[in-house]
């Protein structure tokens, strides 16, 4: 077994509503930051042990599937490095 | 019967529903979700409120409890199933209805007062109006926008399971009475069988006479409906 950080990173799809990075966006303008867009993200730093990377990035993937993100408004990525 | 109110930490209209359903001659009880879900429960309601915060998504950590397991059994087998605000928000993270409730549109909390209209009043939890009826009924959230695919969305319009959507106090659906950007206007939907419902806005809160307003009782006897029709 192998110790890994699998990395989930899940955010809205394109298209999708999102209120709280719009008030995010108009705070930073209001504090005279000048920008075109802002998307927001939630991102999960997952230690596990597999026998591999792509066995630890397909349990991190179940966990987004059964968990971590929601399929109708979210997309996700998994990502995976040794710890 | 029994209707079993599902109470989660965090759930906080436990007490409010169990006592509108009694007010209505509908025996309940409120159920610890770690006692598991009543062997003779006839009924099934998720209340409103924060179970755990909100963590994650609003309704997910209960959603993913062996007790909503549970209720997804016995719904599956026509056992009446009605999630509220909260309840919705688990009901749609489970699965056991369509789309997602997030974030409203204002990314503010919203408590008022609004107008829903009746868009199908052939489902036990609607019997009890006509097609267009208004009702007025509360809504506490701040997760509420009713967000759907659009082959989902279609397929709800086309199954006639969008129950009731945010309209004007004449009954018109327009931009400007929906309170949270929920696609469609849509307040509540119907889940694979129409016994099986959510909606974001509080009929336990519309129930009392006490209260301001009783439009939200006919949907609470939602459950004597759905259980004369399961015996007939």
């Amino acid at each position: 077994m192998t110790a890994y950080t699998a990395t989930v990173t899940v955010r809205l799809k394109r298209g999708v509503l999102d209120p709280e990075a719009e008030t995010t966006q108009r705070a930073l303008e209001r504090l005279g930051f000048e920008l075109d867009d802002l998307r927001s993200a939630d991102r999960f730093e997952i230690d596990l042990d597999a026998a591999s990377a792509e066995a630890a990035a397909e349990r991190a993937d179940e966990m987004a599937e059964r968990l971590l993100a929601n399929p109708t408004v979210h997309d996700y990525e998994v990502e995976v490095a040794d710890r | 019967m029994t209707v079993a109110v599902i109470q989660f930490g965090g759930s906080n209209c436990d007490r409010d529903s169990v006592r509108a359903l009694s007010h209505l001659d509908i025996d309940a009880e409120r159920v610890w979700y770690e006692d598991g879900l009543p062997a003779d429960a006839t009924g099934v309601m998720l209340p409103g409120g924060f179970s755990y915060g909100d963590y994650l998504r609003a309704g997910v950590m209960a959603a993913r409890t062996p007790i909503v397991e549970a209720v997804r059994e016995v719904a599956a087998e026509g056992v009446p199933v009605l999630g509220v605000c909260n309840g919705a928000q688990i009901g749609c993270e489970a699965g056991l209805t369509p789309g997602a409730f997030t974030i409203n549109e204002s990314a503010r909390f919203q408590c008022e007062r609004v107008h829903v209209r009746v868009e199908n009043a052939e489902t036990p939890w609607t019997r009890a109006y006509d097609e267009g009826d208004v009702l007025a009924l509360p809504i506490a959230h701040g997760e509420g926008r009713f967000e759907a695919s659009d082959g989902t969305y279609d397929r709800l319009v086309e199954e006639d399971r969008v129950l009731l959507r945010y309209c004007d106090a004449q009954g018109q659906v327009t931009d400007a009475a929906n309170p949270n950007g929920s696609r469609g206007n849509v307040a509540g939907v119907l889940g694979d069988r129409e016994t099986v419902a959510v909606m974001m806005p509080h009929p336990e809160r519309a129930t009392l006479p006490d209260l301001d307003g009783t439009d939200g009782a006919g949907l609470l006897r939602g459950f004597e409906a759905a259980t004369a029709e399961a015996e007939a």
